[in-house]
């Protein structure tokens, strides 16, 4: 039950993007269609998830065992930015396809702090595998879900007649406030 | 000449106004006017570092190889920052927290070693670096004003309404940072096109 509720948590209570504030450039940057705002949010979904993973280990079984957490910030950079660089590698030779699909997205990924912060929060929360795991996941679909629904608003407001001052980014943060509102509703969801 | 390298990141190129970086920080710590500051302090001390060490380095790494080695550059002097601070500024390191870490992953840091520090002088990159640190913290200030003062009735921890004022608590919750950035963007815009329009009248 715990692992559902904390699930439930990390994707509506303490949504990434809209509570906690990580992964906003990517949600500015690429949420002008809905395509593109699935597209980013598998990719990030897979290289979080994939990088939780290895930086869980990591902290545990090497910066633990040797004393030297304060190369944290470092080591951790550093796996993602080689992990985001292997898995384009990986993706382009097996699948194509996926790769015309995903393929701008991923070098963006090292720079989207929705993964280091994920690494760290889940180290800071002493969580252990499977709880890191769940959460990781939750996160990651809960920011693949604020892009979409707020991919989906940007899109109308295309279309319609924004006082002249506000246009483009001014209205895409103060929807993304409305938005944020419409999600603190869940906030009684989960203690 | 030197001073606008100076005033062209507070101003003209501020980073959060103009070339919208750096977000992730700007919305999440601003719940008041020192945070602000000191978010945006520790930001400068890691640009002055990076951009220092990168300027001094540019001719000795390859080009291929530039990225990875600017970051970890730059994640060596977030390390420096967030552990000293930690040590000195502990209750500030705590409201901060997890957004230490993460300057590593800000834009505006890697963004002003790519862009400046990797073609430019030692002397030039610092004022650079400062530049830019001061043109982040100046908007996180701002931010930071606005959310406390109508979110808490005070700035810098001082009441300024006395006890009858209802602060409207959105401000300071969440949402607040999207809304109240959006407004300064939109007066940005409208100044900006002001002062185009008055320009453009006088010539």
């Amino acid at each position: 039950m715990s692992l559902f509720l904390l699930f439930v948590g990390a994707v509506l209570v303490n949504n990434f993007v809209l509570a906690r504030f990580l992964g906003i450039c990517p949600f500015f940057g690429v949420s002008k269609k809905v395509e593109t705002a699935v597209g980013m949010g598998l990719a990030v979904t897979f290289v979080m998830t994939v990088a939780g993973s290895i930086t869980w280990i990591i902290q545990y079984a090497v910066l633990d065992k040797f004393n030297v957490g304060f190369l944290q910030t470092i080591v951790f950079i550093l796996v993602i930015a080689a992990l985001v660089q292997f898995v384009e590698m990986v993706i382009e030779k097996s699948s194509p396809d996926l790769y015309q699909s995903l393929g701008i997205y991923l070098p963006l990924i090292t720079t989207n702090c929705a993964i280091l912060g994920a690494a760290i929060i889940n180290i800071q929360s002493g969580f252990d595998f499977l709880h890191m795991l769940v959460f990781t996941i939750g996160s990651a679909l809960g920011f693949t879900l604020a892009m979409v629904l707020f991919a989906g608003i940007r899109e109308r407001i295309e279309l319609s007649d924004i006082p002249y001052y506000f246009r483009g980014l001014p209205i895409a943060f103060i929807t993304a406030g409305i938005l944020a509102l419409a999600f603190m509703g869940f906030s009684g969801l989960v203690k | 000449m030197k001073l606008s390298i100076l005033t062209e990141g507070i101003f003209k190129n501020n980073p959060v106004m103009k070339q919208v970086l750096g977000l992730c920080p700007t919305l999440a710590v601003t719940t008041s006017a020192i945070n602000g500051i000191a978010m945006g302090l520790a930001t400068t001390g890691v640009l002055m570092g990076s951009n220092v060490a990168v300027a001094l380095v540019k001719n000795i790494i390859p080009a291929k190889v530039r990225i990875p080695a600017y970051v970890v550059i730059i994640a060596t002097f977030v390390t420096l920052i967030d552990l000293s601070m930690n040590a000195y500024f502990h209750d500030l390191h705590k409201i901060l927290g997890l957004f230490i870490p993460l300057i590593v992953v800000n834009c505006i840091v890697l963004g002003r070693a790519e862009s400046f520090a990797s073609k430019n002088g030692v002397f030039d990159s610092l004022l650079d670096g400062i530049g830019s640190g001061m043109g982040f913290t100046l908007t996180l200030f701002v931010l930071g004003s606005i959310r406390e003062v109508l979110g808490n009735g005070s700035w810098f921890g001082l009441d300024l309404f006395g006890v009858h004022f209802s602060p409207a608590i959105l401000m300071i919750l969440p949402p607040g940072a999207f809304i109240v950035l959006g407004f300064m963007m939109a007066f940005n815009n409208f100044v900006e096109e002001r002062r185009r329009i008055s320009r453009g009248g006088a010539q």
